[in-house]
């Protein structure tokens, strides 16, 4: 029943938000006028070519930058807040694994560091391995697992203490293209089994329009949103479904908002 | 196998010019000699036998070092006065303490430098201005001063060990501590990790193969320091005292045996650091 109430809340919300870098070749305007909201259970991408502010937005979202104006709550609380009350994981580009602990020592950091019980943590890394398909992978070490089971272990340590939102940027931007399809519909998979609500930075078209149910495009200098496109695709999606005219559409108008936003430079 | 031939061609050819050395440096002596007897002066064949075992050689040939090595090390009782075990385990004990001392000063300057922005900015100048005094004149000082307040023995020494080893731990722990990169820490912080955490989490394991690579400088650093400190003592044990009364008494060959019982054992000891350094890290996946 609380969920339902909180269905329209949104999960994040941003309101003219704006990011200035001050740097020795003078200031970067990496946002600029960002508005957006994203509902509980989104999954939303953001692309665009690379310097646009992906990154830098996803990171404001986790309060690892601080916007110099404009409003930007998570759960309706600042960035910081939301941290304490741990509402998000996030996902880097590489695994990051710790070579000296296992796979499941390597879930339990946020555990031990979030103050959870012994009893609990054990609880909680079999589950999270169950849910990214590594159960039984708990006492190997980092370098005994392919890259593609690495970054599948690095969502597992994203999703251990139950944040609602995952933040993943370009999480799979290393792999090659055949262990992506595989982690993509994992992904998507993940999402339906948790209802999460999921920000997803990529520079490929067909992953973005493959994942989300809604897409942001954004273009650079200054850093800013062009486009946001609301998916029609259903939420059950075959890989197959790349191939429907409706996927096709969607990726030319993501592909011709792109390019507006390269026209002005 | 193959590596080992190399080595010995190396090893003979520094025999081998060592000998040549020998001879050259040891036949004034020979002519010397020969010269006060009235005797005419000698072939060739006579001063190659005459410079080989001289009782005080300007230099020691490899033989007669060899054998003072193995006579003082093997061939007399551990608690001898003569025993280089005995000057051995002084020197090594004093070393040791010095070790433990020099490191654990630099690790926690390390951890000081790298949390404290004050002690980043001012530490780092006073241990490199430390380095650049020249141990052979302030050692005579800190054993006389702490003599003074009636200190004396094993600490003084473990002390100007210390003060030569703490320097490339001190070094070698600041570029570890802080060799995690900004997503290893953007991702702790994500957890909201404190400070202590990220310390003892993440930035003292990344440290280790930083660490114990300094700690094979820093070990020889310290034996270094052990034998200059026992140089101002007095001379009564250890090494460094075997290297001063054998120059008191132009007992070359006592010298040249005490360098090289020096040697082997900062050899021993480097090596014994890399063993743990191997096993250390292999544990820890850092090797492969
Ligand atoms: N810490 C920083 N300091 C200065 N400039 C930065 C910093 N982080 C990002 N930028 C600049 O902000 C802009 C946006 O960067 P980023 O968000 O990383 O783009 P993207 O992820 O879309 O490639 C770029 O021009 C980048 O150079
Ligand atoms: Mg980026």
């Amino acid at each position: 029943m609380k969920d339902n109430l909180n269905i329209s809340a949104p999960v994040i919300e941003a309101k003219g938000l704006n990011l200035v870098f001050q740097t020795s070749d003078g200031p970067v305007h990496a946002l600029k006028d960002v508005n957006l909201t994203i509902n509980k259970g989104d999954f939303v991408s953001f692309i665009g070519p690379s310097g646009c502010g992906k990154t830098t937005f996803l990171r404001s979202i986790a309060a690892l930058e601080h916007p110099t104006g404009g409003t930007l709550t998570v759960n309706g609380m600042s960035p910081d807040e939301a941290r304490r009350k741990r509402a998000y994981g996030y996902v880097f580009q590489a695994a990051g694994l710790y070579p000296w602990r296992t796979i499941a020592g390597n879930i339990k950091l946020p555990l031990e560091i979030m103050g959870f019980s012994r009893a609990e943590q054990d609880e909680r890394v079999a589950r999270v391995l169950d849910l990214v398909e590594l159960a039984g992978f708990g006492k190997k070490f980092p370098w005994q697992l392919s890259g593609g089971m690495q970054q599948r272990a690095s969502i597992a340590r994203a999703l251990a203490f139950d944040a609602d939102i995952l933040l993943m940027d370009e999480p799979f931007g290393a792999l090659d293209e055949i262990v992506r399809d595989r982690l993509n519909e994992e992904v998507l998979k993940l999402w339906a089994r948790t209802g999460k609500t999921i920000g997803f930075v990529t520079h490929s078209i067909p992953e973005a329009v493959y994942l989300s149910t809604k897409i942001v495009v954004m273009s650079p200098r200054p850093g800013r949103i062009t486009d946001v496109i609301d998916s029609p695709l259903p939420k059950e999606r075959p890989l197959d479904i790349r191939d429907s005219r409706e996927f096709i559409e969607i990726a030319h108008r993501v592909r011709e908002g792109l390019r507006a936003g390269h026209a002005d430079d | 196998m193959r590596s080992i031939l190399p080595v010995v061609t190396v090893v003979l050819i520094i025999v081998a010019l060592w000998y040549a050395a020998a001879v050259r440096l040891n036949a004034p002596w020979v002519y010397d000699q020969a010269e006060r007897a009235g005797a005419p002066a000698p072939g060739f064949g006579q001063l190659l036998g005459e410079t080989m075992d001289q009782e005080r050689p300007v230099l020691p040939t490899p033989h007669q070092v060899v054998t003072e090595l193995v006579k003082s090390t093997f061939g007399m009782a551990v608690s001898s006065k003569r025993s280089l075990v005995y000057h051995g385990w002084v020197t090594i004990s004093a070393t040791l303490l010095g070790f433990a001392m020099g490191t654990g000063l630099g690790i926690l300057l390390a951890v000081g430098i790298i949390h404290n922005r004050a002690m980043d900015l001012s530490v780092m100048p006073w241990a490199i201005a430390s380095q650049t005094i020249p141990i052979l004149a302030i050692a005579p000082m800190i054993i006389v001063v702490l003599n003074s307040i009636g200190v004396q023995g094993l600490i003084p020494k473990a002390i100007i060990s210390a003060f030569l080893s703490f320097f490339p731990v001190l070094v070698g722990m600041v570029k570890g501590l802080r060799s995690p990169d900004q997503m290893q820490l953007d991702l702790l912080a994500t957890y909201g990790a404190s400070k202590r955490e990220t310390f003892w989490k993440l930035r003292l394991p990344s440290s280790m193969p930083y660490l114990f690579t300094s700690l094979k400088v820093g070990i020889a650093a310290s034996l270094v320091g052990a034998i200059v400190g026992e140089l101002p003592t007095g001379a009564v044990a250890g090494l460094g005292a075997r290297l001063l009364s054998g120059s008191y008494y132009g007992q070359t060959v006592q010298i040249w045996a005490a360098l090289f019982a020096a040697a082997l054992v900062a050899a021993v000891l480097v090596m014994a650091v890399g063993v743990i350094e191997g096993r250390v890290l292999r544990r820890m996946g850092m090797v492969r």
